[in-house]
This record gives structure tokens, sequence and C-alpha cells, in this order.
């Protein structure tokens, strides 16, 4: 602290944002789906099914990115003195939080940081899902406003702040035990997709050196997609906001370069064009991300400096993702799924009666 | 006299609302806000600025900072 966290400053978050945008795009340029150089939900589904928690073909590849995330967070935490084991602020609240947050992402299609990538690859179906997750943050500052809080956090062991950066290392020791095989869907326990967006991936040590970067650079700068929108919508601050429209540019302006701008809205790499769904199944995930207080990558770098809530939230989101997939609940190209709708507006009845019921007064 | 604020353990954006909140009560030129995280500190601080305080004092305080911010 003697040290000035220059990261934190506004021209931090604003180069922090420009690298994530480069990064992002030029990682689908190297290998990685349309539009999804990263994301986040669409990551921690692909882990999912790589663990075989659903069975979608297409979508079973453990991603480095997403490790990653957690470690190059834990370094950058350790580094800086920021390591902080807390957890205990309505752990089971964040789970079912994170579920829903991964079924509404689904049904778009991605998380507000891929729907910041669609745009920027000149899928207009991203307008919609952007207008929805603004629509879900601004029910969710709402709540905040009125007294929503999940209590306090408690200091706790070092050892329980490590729990998800070892289960990420964990996931890293597979992929390096039974790494993909050319042609075969599955090596030991890990399955692995012949087609698809699963089999779309850049080369295992750029995934995972970006990934490392950028969870360094979004823990010291506190990047968070769903911050913010919420800091502008709350207190009308635009310094997280400055990072998201930095990232936005780039890899607009990175993607013209590399020839990966195609606007329209029809036959977007992994999207469909149901206007009504993208909108309120991103409204979902952002009234989800808004309660728990980040957007899906932040909970990665907070799980990497330590928070378990957060880490308990991205259990959650990988839990949601099987369950979107197994119960037809996520998304395809061809549009929703056939339990999606319903799925919708389950999830928002949760959230509105976690948003409801959980105030200071309670918790007090 | 010094309001005192604690958002020791609260995540994002908390801290930030109850600081807000205690500028808006104005009942004291001075806050003190406890917090227990880098990041709440930096909100904290960037928010008090942003209303037209003073972050005048940020020490440790156990395992997190008190912050001392008085009305500009």
């Amino acid at each position: 602290m003697k040290l000035r966290n220059v990261f934190a400053t506004r021209w931090g978050i604003i180069g922090v944002g420009l690298v994530i945008g480069i990064l992002a795009a030029l990682l689908q340029k190297w290998g990685n789906p349309g539009n999804m150089g990263i994301c986040v939900a669409c990551f921690e589904r692909d882990i999912a099914g790589a663990l075989g928690l659903h069975r979608a073909g297409v979508v079973q590849y453990i991603r480095l990115e997403i490790i990653g995330f957690v470690l190059g967070s834990l370094i950058a935490a350790y580094l800086f003195k920021e390591f902080r084991p807390r957890l205990g602020s309505a752990p089971i609240v964040r789970f079912v939080l994170g579920a829903f947050a991964m079924i509404g992402a689904l049904v778009f299609l991605g998380c507000p940081w891929r729907a910041a990538l669609r745009l920027a690859g000149g899928d207009g179906n991203a307008i919609l899902g952007i207008l929805g997750l603004i629509s879900g943050i601004w029910i969710g500052t709402l709540f905040l406003k009125n007294g929503y809080n999940l209590g306090r956090a408690q200091t706790t062991h070092t050892a329980a702040g490590w729990m998800m950066p070892l289960m990420m290392l964990g996931l890293l020791a597979l992929l390096i035990i039974f790494p993909q095989i050319e042609g075969q869907g599955k090596n030991g326990v890990l399955f692995y997709s012949l087609k698809g967006p699963g089999a779309m991936h850049a080369p295992l040590l750029i995934s995972l050196g970006a990934g490392l970067a950028v969870g360094f650079l979004a823990q010291r700068s506190r990047f968070c997609t769903m911050g913010a929108i919420r800091d502008f919508v709350l207190f009308r601050q635009t310094h997280l906001l400055s990072g998201v429209i930095a990232l936005i540019v780039a890899a607009f302006i990175t993607n013209l370069t590399l020839g990966q701008f195609h606007p329209g809205f029809e036959g977007q790499p992994v999207a469909h064009t149901m206007h009504i769904w993208n909108f309120a199944g991103m409204a979902l995930a952002g009234l989800a991300f808004a309660l728990a207080g980040g957007c899906p990558g932040r909970q990665l770098f907070l799980s990497g400096e330590g928070d378990g809530d957060a880490a308990v939230f991205v259990l959650g989101m990988i839990v949601g993702a099987g369950f979107a997939h197994n119960f037809g609940l996520a998304s395809s190209p061809a549009g929703v799924g056939p339990y999606g709708i319903p799925a919708v507006i389950i999830g928002m009845v949760v959230c509105l009666f976690i948003g409801f019921t959980m105030r200071k007064r309670s918790t007090q | 006299m010094t309001t005192k604020i604690d958002a020791r353990g609260l995540s994002c954006p908390q801290p930030v609302l109850m600081t807000l909140d205690g500028i808006q009560a104005g009942s004291s030129g001075e806050i003190e806000v406890l917090v227990d995280t880098e990041t709440a500190k930096e909100n904290v601080s960037r928010a008090a600025a942003s209303q037209g305080w003073e972050v005048v004092d940020v020490a440790e305080d156990g395992d997190g900072y008190r912050i001392t911010i008085r009305k500009g």
C-alpha cells in the first residue's frame, strides 16, 4: 500500500481492458471458437462437460484459460500480499445464484465477457443480451438500495482459501495425465469433443499463458463486467465501465485487423436469434451476478485471492452447466432448449425471492 | 464527533453503499470506515473522493484498514 496500485487507477483499468480485448480476439485467431476468445460461462460449461457432469458431446474440454484466471489471480494476490482466506457469507445462496447465472448465460449463449466479445465481433444479437444484462443488474441495484445483503464473511484457514486454486491445479493435472488424443472422445476420466466449440481451442500453453496474464491483471485492477454496469447505475461511477469499454474497443479493432468482424444477426458463431430469450437469459444472469457481487470472471479472480464464497459461486456455475445441458435448458444455434424458457422464469423467481428476503435486518 | 462504519467482511458494493449512506446522513464531518480488503479500501476512497470528501488517513487496523474521510 506504500506502493500505489497503478492498475486501480483510471488508466490502469483502461489498460487492462485493452489487453484483455486484444488477447481475447487473438485467442479466437489461435483456435478458440468464434467470438469466444474468452467466455467464462462457456468455458466452465466445457469443463463440466470434460468431467462428464453433462454429456453434451460438442462442449467438452478442460479450458486452461479458467485455470489461468484463478492461478494468475492467486500469484498476484500473493505477490502483493492480498491473499485473504475468507468465507461464510451465505455460501448456499451463492451456489444457487451461480447455478442460475449459468443457466441464464447458456440461454443467451455467453457470459457478460462473451456478450462484449460478440458485440465486438459484429454479432447484433449481443445487443439484446447486453440490454438484458443491464436490466438484470438494474433490478439487482434496486435490491441493493433496499438493504439486500448476504452478510459478513469471516477470516478462515489459509488452506480453505486454497481450495479453488487446488481444484484448478487438479484439473491441470488431469489434463496432463489424460491429454487429448486425436480422434478420440475420451482419455481416462476426461471427455473431449470431436466437433463443435469444444473441439476448438488455442494451443495449451497459449491458453494457459493468456489465462494467467488476465488473472493477474484482473486481480490487480478488480476488473468486473457486472460491477462496471452496477457502479454506473448505482453511483454514476465510470471507473470499471471504462475498462469494459476499452475491452470492447480493443477487441473490435483487433477483430477488424484480423478479418474477424462480421456484422449481422443471422448465422453468427454459437448464437441464436431469439431476441426475447437472448434478453431474458442475460437479464437472469445479470441479476444473479449482481446479487452475488461479481461477474463470473470476478468470481474466479476472487476465489484466487482466497474468497471461499466466490469459489462456491464458481462451483454453482459448473453444476448449473451440468443441469443446463442434462435438462435441455441451454440454447444452441437453432434456438432455446426445450426447457430453457421455464428455467429462465424459475431462475427469475428464485433470484427475486433471494433479493426480497435477504435484507440487512435479517442478518443482524 | 466521528461516525464509525464497520464494513469488514462485506463484499462489493456494500462498503461503498455504507460509506455513501454515512456521507448522506451528514451528521458529522468525519467518518471512519473499517474494511478488510484492498478492493474495499480503494472503492471506499474513490467513492468518498467522488462526493467531494477527502481521505485524510488510511491506517492498518488488525487484518484490514481504518479509512478516515472528512468533508472537503
